[in-house]
């Protein structure tokens, strides 16, 4: 008998209605992508904020890696939504008890101090192309508001505007994040997703996977630039990932640990679907080759002092394996929540279509999307240090 | 050089200072709106409660509190509820989306734990050889069973809903008399509200684009009629009412029986009261 509607298998016994994975893929991208605006903004911030010069190699391209993910954000929502043409309802007239009611504002927030932010920093960029005589000063020109004044007195005021900006952000990209983890937190349906722990969770590992794409396109740049990596740069950042990586792993471990240990009604389901569908998606992929690979890469390679070529190949490859990690996190709290049934003697099989809205193309379309729009981005407005800076430094 | 400057510093403290200005107006504006949305809800809403003009003029919501019992003891699983609700609120009809849906618990001998099923269990759709019609197959006809019986479930229209809690636009809203509801016309579709119920009642109506479950079939109560399932259940295992009538029958069934509520632990406290059933439901 041909099946009138396509749900997902189940065993045991669920609810009729959660044959239907009401959150699809798509929402495994978003706080994927949230999370690689708020990684990559920590290491922006390391340099604007905390003066670790190190990072200046990449500051203004971790910048630019913020504000294309963040541009790139609501698509994933809209693309999910039944009515993605009433989406400012919940900003309109927000219904403040939601989690989500608060989205449309933060997300605006700092999407806003994002563009400023940016803005100011490549100010002095706009300002030039605007005066020189390239195709695109017109746009240049109206980029920077007419404003072609780049004395010291101006760019020390826009100094200052970029600090305070990026202490504002901080708060404002990290609460954006944790917030996100606060959404499936602080839902009491299901034991999968309720912890206390989980946007500290959501955050560390978001800071790990911005640190990780920023090392791996960093590299890739350099490759395609045919310039040197700066090798203090490319390790700070391997320290950085070093060290939340650790900080997210021992997070997600307690985490599972007291919902093991708890061991509430349904852990018989629950244990039945760690000790089956996940042995692959997490004990293998996120925690053995995505975590555990890295982590010891990246220990032995501190150790051992290792430089050079060999510190590239290491440090790009534990960056790619953390991004895998992190994509499994998120795919294993979303997807994983809602394949445990909510009648505790059930589990599910999600299997996403290749096709249509929610399907895997659309899925890995949003996923390019931001650094296709990076590829143009920093087309426009180069973030790298040029031969003046280079001067200036020395 | 400094004085050509400083007046090209000035221009962009002012345009700063203009676009900041522009902001709060636009900001204001924006709050004036939402302010005035607002005072006209409200103004709706006490509208509603003094003169009782919601959904029908002759009905007023603050003069009811409706609740819900179901009878296990009695229920024999014929599903005829099942039917009437599919046909009355026009459910999706395959064995996937349900505003109310019927579980059968059978305890086999030798067996701690029961076997739960349901209309989308691929048995019983193979038995009514239809996704459009449901059936419990005869599927323990040659075990000995030691106990069965059949659970009805519905929307719990909680007091505390967890799915209201959670929708961000308030399309989904408490009524006054007890009823949890969804405009369709402002629901945004993110099926939040379908993961905050603890009790698997909502689904998304892939054709409307929106979240819909039971709603005690509020346009027929409203009028004075009973909900289709109950209205449909030959053993009258379902029991509906108002609470603010010390007579009706769902005040009788509460007063008369030691009644119990579906995972009282997740302080949502459900207002559809149980007799009959097991530990295992859930």
């Amino acid at each position: 008998m041909e099946p009138l509607f396509h749900a997902a298998p189940f065993i045991g016994y669920v609810y009729p209605n959660e044959t239907v994975i009401p959150w699809s893929l798509l929402i495994v991208v978003y706080p994927y992508l949230t999370g690689l605006v708020a990684g990559a903004f920590t290491v922006s911030s390391l340099y604007q904020v905390f003066g670790m010069q190190r990072f200046k190699p990449v500051a203004h391209f971790a910048l630019l890696t913020s504000l294309c993910c963040m541009l790139i954000v609501p698509m994933p929502l809209l693309l999910h939504l039944g009515h993605p043409e009433r989406a400012f309802n919940a900003t309109i007239t927000p219904h403040w008890t939601s989690a989500f009611a608060v989205f449309g504002y933060a997300a605006s927030f700092y999407a806003c101090l994002l563009v400023l932010e940016t803005w100011f920093v490549f100010r002095p960029h706009l300002v030039q192309q605007a005066q020189g005589k390239g195709p695109l000063r017109w746009l240049y020109g109206a980029a920077s508001l007419w404003s072609y004044d780049l004395s010291e007195k101006a760019m020390s005021y826009d100094r200052k505007w970029i600090f305070a900006l990026a202490v504002i952000g901080i708060p404002a990209a990290h609460g954006l994040h944790g917030y996100v983890g606060f959404v499936f937190g602080s839902l009491k349906s299901r034991e999968w997703w309720s912890s206390d722990l989980m946007p500290a969770v959501f955050l560390f590992s978001a800071i790990i996977s911005g640190t990780a794409l920023l090392i791996a396109l960093y590299v890739l740049s350099c490759k395609l630039r045919k310039t040197p990596i700066d090798l203090p740069c490319l390790k700070g950042m391997a320290y950085t990932l070093w060290g939340f990586l650790m900080f997210a792993l021992v997070l997600e471990g307690v985490e599972f640990a007291s919902l093991v240990y708890r061991g509430r009604e349904g852990i018989d389901a629950i244990m039945q679907y760690v000790g089956g569908q996940l042995v692959v998606l997490f004990f293998i992929l996120q925690f053995g080759i995505g975590s555990l690979v890295p982590i010891v890469l990246l220990s032995y390679m501190i150790w051992r002092g290792t430089t050079g070529r060999a510190l590239v190949a290491g440090v790009v490859a534990s960056a790619v394996l953390v991004l895998l990690a992190v994509f499994m996190m998120r795919w294993n709290v979303v997807i994983g929540g809602q394949e445990i049934a909510k009648t505790g003697k059930g589990l599910l099989a999600y299997h996403p279509p290749i096709f249509g809205r929610e399907g895997v193309l659309a899925a890995v379309l949003v996923v390019l999307a931001p650094l296709a729009l990076l590829w143009v981005m920093v087309r426009l407005l180069p973030p790298w240090a040029t031969k003046r800076d280079a001067i200036d430094l020395a | 050089m400094k004085q050509e400057n400083k007046p090209s510093l000035a221009a962009r403290r002012r345009f700063l200072s203009k676009l900041g200005g522009a902001a709060t107006c636009t900001g204001a504006a924006v709050a004036g709106v939402a302010a005035l949305g607002a005072v006209q809800s409200a103004a709706a809403k006490s509208e509603t409660a003094a003169g009782g003009s919601f959904p029908t003029a002759d009905y007023d919501w603050t003069q009811h509190r409706w609740a819900y019992g179901v009878d296990a003891t009695k229920c024999i699983g014929c599903l005829r509820c099942v039917e009437a609700c599919k046909r009355e609120n026009d459910v999706a009809a395959d064995a996937h989306h349900f505003r109310t849906w019927v579980e059968r618990y059978v305890y086999l001998e030798g067996e701690d734990k029961p076997r739960i099923d349901s209309h989308h269990d691929p048995v019983n759709i193979e038995a009514s050889g239809s996704e459009r019609e449901y059936r419990f197959a005869n599927r323990y006809k040659d075990a000995k069973v030691e106990k069965a019986f059949f659970v009805p479930k519905i929307c719990n229209h909680c007091t505390h809903p967890a799915c209201v809690q959670v929708c961000p636009t308030g399309a989904t809203y408490k009524t006054k008399d007890g009823v949890v509801l969804i405009d369709h016309k402002y629901c945004i579709g993110c099926q939040y509200c379908v993961q905050a119920c603890p009790y698997g009642v909502r689904f998304f109506n892939d054709r409307k684009g929106v979240s819909e479950k039971c709603t005690w079939c509020y346009h027929r109560i409203t009028k004075g009629l009973q909900p289709a399932c109950v209205e449909a259940c030959p053993v009258g295992a379902r029991i509906f009412g108002d609470l603010q009538d010390r007579q009706s029958p769902i005040s009788l069934f509460i007063r008369n029986n030691r009644v119990q509520v579906l995972k009282p632990e997740s302080g949502n406290a459900p207002n559809v009261y149980y007799v009959g059933i097991d530990k295992e439901v859930s």
